[in-house]
């Protein structure tokens, strides 16, 4: 496989991989977010709808009071009494001692006019007949008003009662502070985005609200959805989604409660909060993806170092099968050629028996002829001799098995050449393990091979040079190595060095036999052969052999 | 000598006929034939006291085939291989089907003299002895 391939595998894996491990965590999160808004939401509306109840509760208290009082000032006092605008003043400081947030004070004769009035605004002598209140409280003896502008061009309500006095009527009437009444209120407002505020029938708020609106603007509540009870309406009614509004009606006014909280802002607000949790998170989905990212690379690497370990393994087999069907056509080729020789060398050996005759002999030209038969032997006996190697070898007898010493036939093998090398100037050094254990083989054939290589190793290097020859223990086996400093194999020629016949010396010198032989030597003992090469330091030949231990004598 | 007592058997013509000239330049008393039915055909006549039997022989029985035939009809028939295949399993086979030795081609005619006169000194008459010192006479000294 190419690097390509590898490199969109390893995407593909970590994709994978990704998407396995962030989809559920994705589905878990939005889960566990949407459980947590919907108990958020309970929660709220719960608070709200509490909230609603009891500020209700607390302004009712607020407005039964100031109405009680009011109404206590005018029945223990006279139209006669009021009118004058001392007994009016202090009745107003004792209204706002007891009870507070009176701004006003004023008496109203039944025909609508102010008889006298104290308070911050010039209002005496004005006639309420036409103002809405008016009417209300004549008829029914007690009116809290909505808020209105009135004479004085400022949002406020009032209190209003009415005394009868023999055949007359008279109304006591107190301003109440919007800004106190609108703190009361708000009080119900809950955390940062909730809100509280009143509204009339018609939905126009009656008090300040912290969010959205000014008092006397039309609110987004539509009170003809709120019941008689405290209900909790949900703002997606109103255009308001996210919001929700609790409502309980007032008991002593025609007004709605209203407190309200905003869910998706305080929930949005809740999760901005929480940044060391989301860091936490964002940090364990990197560490996810880090280490998605590093197992995959590993597993890639992995497989590509299988595969080239296998594609080793698969050339060191091809490289087997070559040399064994190679083994087996010299086998056939031999035939082919040694019935030739054969019938070379009798037709040769003819020749001779006739040279022998006495005419002949005489002939001018009879050395000639006695030596070109003699030639024509000597290279019949060269051509027998290569095939007779090649098969020789090849189609060797089982190997001998013998107890043998390898270190010994390899001192045996470096004293036959110590010489020839030496006069080459080429130093032969061994490095044996002494403590290698014998073996069972056939000591010719692995002297053989020794001799080979060693004869290859002083062929390569030509003059001055060095050969060491290792034997070492290698778990269950012998490992012989012969390493030289001549000028190495190019690569493209490794794979080709065990070839029989390929050889790079010139004729006569090399027939291109000896690796070949030496490798189906060592292959027939269950062994290995191998070589590490690299052009212009050097090359290394390593056999392997398994140990088989000698039987005991 | 008149009647051959030896017989040598291979498919290869130029091979038969030139080593056949040979051995009548030295007067040994041989006849040729280039299969191994022929030969077995000749046996089945007279007796033979060595045979000198190619192993290789395509197109017919092979020198091993023959060789065993040979044995049934005349056990007491000394058999030298020949074979251009340097196969010791064959070589091995041919022995183990009782044949005296086996020599690799290209053969020196010397060699196969020496091998026929020790064969011939192995069958063991006194005509035989007498025609192996003969043959070990027309062999360079040492
Ligand atoms: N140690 C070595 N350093 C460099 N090249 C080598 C070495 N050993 C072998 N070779 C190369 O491998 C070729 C084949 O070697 P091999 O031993 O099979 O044949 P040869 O030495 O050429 O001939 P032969 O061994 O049959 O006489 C050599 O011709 C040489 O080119
Ligand atoms: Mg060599
Ligand atoms: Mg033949």
């Amino acid at each position: 496989m190419d690097k390509h391939l590898y490199s969109r595998l390893q995407t593909k894996i970590i994709l994978l991989t990704l998407a396995v491990s962030f989809t559920p965590l994705l589905l878990l999160g939005v889960m566990i977010y949407r459980q947590f808004a919907a108990m958020y939401v309970e929660k709220i509306r719960e608070q709200i709808h509490f909230r609603a109840e009891s500020r209700a509760d607390a302004v009712d208290l607020f407005l039964a009071e100031r109405t009680a009082i009011l109404g206590a000032i005018a029945d223990t006092h006279s139209l006669a009494e009021m009118a004058r605008e001392e007994t009016l003043a202090s009745c107003l400081a004792i209204m706002n001692a007891r009870a507070g947030a009176f701004v006003d004070l004023g008496v109203i004769d039944q025909h609508g006019t102010q008889l006298a009035y104290v308070g911050p605004y010039d209002l005496a002598g004005k006639n309420y007949y036409e103002q809405p209140w008016f009417g209300q409280v004549m008829s029914r003896g007690v009116h809290i008003s909505d808020v209105y502008l009135g004479f004085r061009r400022l949002p406020h309500f009032i209190i209003a009662v009415r005394r009868q006095e023999g055949q007359r009527n008279w109304v006591l009437r107190a301003t109440i502070d919007p800004e106190l009444f609108g703190r009361i209120v708000q009080v119900g407002q809950i955390g940062k985005t909730g809100d509280a505020f009143v509204v009339n029938r018609e939905g126009i708020l009656q008090t300040q609200p912290r969010h959205s609106g000014n008092i006397l603007e039309p609110s987004p509540v539509r009170p003809t959805l709120f019941g008689k009870q405290t209900m909790t309406v949900d703002g997606a009614l109103l255009g308001r989604p996210g919001v929700l509004y609790a409502g309980t009606w007032l008991k002593s006014a025609d007004w709605l409660l209203v407190v309200s909280g905003d869910v998706e802002e305080d929930l949005a607000q809740l999760f901005s909060a929480r940044t060391i949790q989301t860091l936490i998170i964002v940090g364990g989905m990197l560490a996810i993806v880090l280490t998605t990212i590093f197992t995959t690379r590993t597993l890639v690497r992995q497989m590509i170092q299988a595969e080239t370990r296998l594609r080793e393994m698969d050339a060191q087999l091809i490289q087997t099968d070559k040399l064994a069907a190679l083994g087996k056509m010299a086998a056939g080729v031999a035939h082919e050629i040694n019935n030739p020789l054969a019938v070379i060398l009798q037709k040769t050996g003819w020749m001779r028996d006739l040279l022998e005759e006495e005419d002949l002999r005489d002939s001018p030209n009879f050395r000639e002829f006695r030596d070109a038969v003699l030639k024509v032997e000597e290279h019949v006996e060269r051509a027998r001799k290569v095939v007779h190697d090649m098969l020789g070898y090849a189609r060797r007898m089982e190997p001998r098995a013998e107890a043998i010493e390898v270190n010994r036939i390899i001192d045996q093998t470096v004293d036959i050449l110590k010489n020839y090398a030496r006069n080459n100037s080429i130093d032969i050094r061994t490095e044996l393990d002494p403590a290698l254990p014998p073996t069972t083989g056939d000591g010719a054939q692995i002297q053989q091979v020794i001799l080979n290589l060693v004869n290859n190793a002083i062929d390569a290097i030509g003059r001055n040079g060095l050969i060491v020859i290792r034997s070492e223990h290698a778990g269950d086996a012998i490992r012989i190595s012969v390493a030289d400093n001549g000028p190495g194999i190019p690569e493209h020629l490794q794979r080709k060095v065990f070839d029989p016949f390929f050889t790079t010396k010139n004729t006569g010198k090399g027939t291109g036999l000896g690796l070949w032989i030496s490798y189906t030597i060592i292959e027939k003992m269950g062994g290995t052969m191998t070589l590490q090469s690299k052009p212009g330091e050097g090359t290394t030949f390593t056999i392997t052999l398994p140990i088989v231990p000698p039987p005991p004598q | 000598m008149d009647q051959p007592n030896i017989l040598v058997v291979d498919d290869e013509g130029d091979f038969l006929e030139t080593l056949m000239k040979r051995l009548q330049r030295r007067n040994i008393p041989a006849l040729g034939c280039s299969s191994g039915e022929e030969a077995l055909q000749l046996i089945r006549t007279s007796p033979f006291d060595v045979v000198v039997l190619d192993i290789k022989m395509p197109g017919g029985m092979d020198g091993i085939q023959t060789l065993k035939e040979i044995k049934k009809v005349r056990p007491e028939t000394e058999v030298i291989l020949l074979t251009g295949h340097a196969s010791i399993e064959t070589g091995m086979e041919g022995m183990q089907s009782g044949a005296y030795d086996y020599l690799l081609k290209p053969i020196l005619l010397e060699n196969l003299l020496e091998k026929m006169a020790q064969a011939l000194e192995r069958r063991g008459g006194a005509a035989q002895r007498a025609q192996s010192e003969r043959i070990r006479s027309l062999l360079p000294k040492g």
